[in-house]
């Protein structure tokens, strides 16, 4: 393994091994920065220790022994130089799993606001830089670092707990951490680069709460979803349907790894909307085309999504699986409902959906008049181009 | 840690009668709040500014908006998970909003 890749896999546990240490969370980022700049003089020459995480925390912890000792002239700070040499070595693997897994539920508290613990995560638990998060987020550097330095103020002086959230704060509190790695995933799409970190996030979740259901069935939604990322567009960029994408191009290493983790989450019994997803995800992947796909499977899933988590677009998800399941009247009567029923006016792809199932029942005109709407509310290029080519077949 | 929890409600706002009364509140924060009223209303408030040498009196509370704060507890508890937890049970949550406000640390 690359040095950079040590670093990469390790800074989270080291960061979040050091904050609890020192109760500092600026300290233990800049100890840790000095721990790999330490790395990067010495493993080169002599070699990577043999448990480089250990290696990282104990040269940080260090560090952070070295800096209070010197700024020890106040109580406090003696005091926090005296923690550091408590009985709680670094060694100790249970801890740091634990330490990663504390910094992860503080990182996503719900009193910051949803944007700061995005950012938070990706800076403190995936160490992104700060350059890049802004990059990503599309916010000049100094708002990003703001943005951060802010986060890292509210939680000391609001007193947000370094800690897992007890029995009874867990459940609400899991759902807040797996909100944001869903938010990294589904924004990845749109911004290069999340998805891999998502991933990574979800892996390491999967990793420190296997017991979690829910924790699994995200872990297992994203690999499944992402097993299909190569062939969603074309060498030109233009959007590729589901139907028309070349399955012999898919991931089988993601698509076996989703596969066993929704397995091992649905045999605990304790269903929830991630779980779902994922089970959609693997009706599709599973099938060898959209013909051979269990479509009256995949409408009962909807059903059962939109019992978790009401909403328009699940609804209408649902009407284009019972549109494949029973015939498009089936699936039209539902959108006409949803359309009638107005909350997603605006939104693009309900015209959309409504062309293609008028088009499927040879009524051209109406469907080409949905198109042209469709077309009209269309937010990206990509998507605009490939309602054009759809009405253009049809006319 | 101590919070300043400032119960802010609308005018006219009516209680659901659901979950816990002010005095089940009362027991259930029994050694964690230190102190705590409701006040008069904002018609009695009256707002002082002093300017140079001359103090400015208006009518009133010092913002005119819909919700007013109409008492405020004092806890002091481990963090804001529990400070939440008391300000989600308090009466007025469920009609009005809670605002949690720390207290600057004393050195």
């Amino acid at each position: 393994m690359s040095i950079e890749a040590v670093f990469r896999a390790e800074r989270g546990r080291v960061v979040a091994s050091l904050i609890r240490m020192t109760g500092d969370w600026d300290l233990a980022e800049e100890c840790v920065q000095d721990a790999f700049a330490q790395a990067l003089e010495r493993w080169p020459r002599d070699g990577v220790p043999h448990r480089p995480g250990a290696w990282l925390t104990t040269t940080a912890r260090n560090r952070a022994l070295d800096r209070l000792r010197r700024a020890a002239v106040e109580a406090t700070k003696l005091w926090e130089a005296a923690l550091l040499t408590g009985p709680d070595e670094p060694g100790d693997d249970s801890g740091i799993r634990d330490d990663l897994l504390k910094l992860i539920f503080t990182c996503c508290h719900p009193a910051l606001t949803l944007d700061a613990r995005v950012a938070l995560t990706l800076r403190t638990v995936l160490g992104m830089g700060i350059a890049e998060l802004a990059r990503v987020f599309i916010v000049p550097e100094q708002t990003m670092a703001k943005r951060l330095v802010r986060a890292k103020q509210k939680i000391r002086n609001a007193g947000i707990p370094y800690r897992v959230p007890p029995a009874h704060l867990l459940p609400e509190r899991t759902n807040s951490v797996l909100g944001v790695v869903y938010l990294l995933f589904t924004e990845g799409y749109a911004r290069h680069g999340l998805t891999s970190e998502a991933i990574r996030l979800a892996g390491t979740l999967t990793e420190l709460m296997p017991d979690e259901p829910e924790v699994l069935g995200l872990h297992a939604l994203l690999l499944l979803h992402d097993a299909r990322r190569a062939t969603r567009l074309d060498d030109a960029g233009e959007i590729v349907l589901l139907a028309d994408q070349d399955r012999s191009r898919w991931d089988a290493g993601r698509i076996a790894e989703g596969l066993r983790l929704l397995d091992t989450a649905l045999r605990r019994g304790r269903p929830g909307p991630y779980q779902v997803q994922a089970a959609i995800a693997a009706c599709h992947v599973t099938a060898t085309d959209t013909t051979d796909t269990d479509w009256a499977q995949i409408a009962l899933l909807y059903g059962e999504l939109a019992r978790f988590t009401p909403s328009p677009v699940v609804e209408l998800n649902r009407a284009v699986a019972v549109a494949s399941a029973h015939g498009p009247a089936a699936g039209l009567a539902l959108v006409d409902d949803l359309t009638a029923g107005g909350a997603l006016a605006g939104y693009h792809l309900l015209p959309a959906t409504r062309a293609e199932l008028l088009a499927r029942l040879d009524r051209t005109d109406e469907a080409a008049a949905a198109y042209r709407d469709a077309i009209a509310l269309a937010t990206n290029d990509t998507e605009q181009r490939h309602l054009e080519r759809k009405l253009a077949e049809i006319a | 840690m101590k919070y300043m929890l400032l119960i802010c409600v609308e005018r006219g706002a009516k209680e659901t009668g659901e979950g816990p009364t002010i005095e089940q509140w009362l027991d259930e924060v029994e050694g964690k709040r230190e102190h705590g009223s409701a006040f008069m209303s904002p018609n009695d408030a009256t707002t002082v500014r002093t300017r140079g040498d001359e103090v400015l009196l208006t009518d009133g509370p010092f913002a005119e908006t819909r919700e007013f704060i109409a008492g405020y507890d004092l806890i002091d508890v481990a963090d804001l998970d529990e400070a939440i937890r008391i300000a989600s049970r308090h009466p007025c949550a469920r009609i009005g909003a809670v605002e949690v406000r720390p207290l600057e640390k004393e050195d």
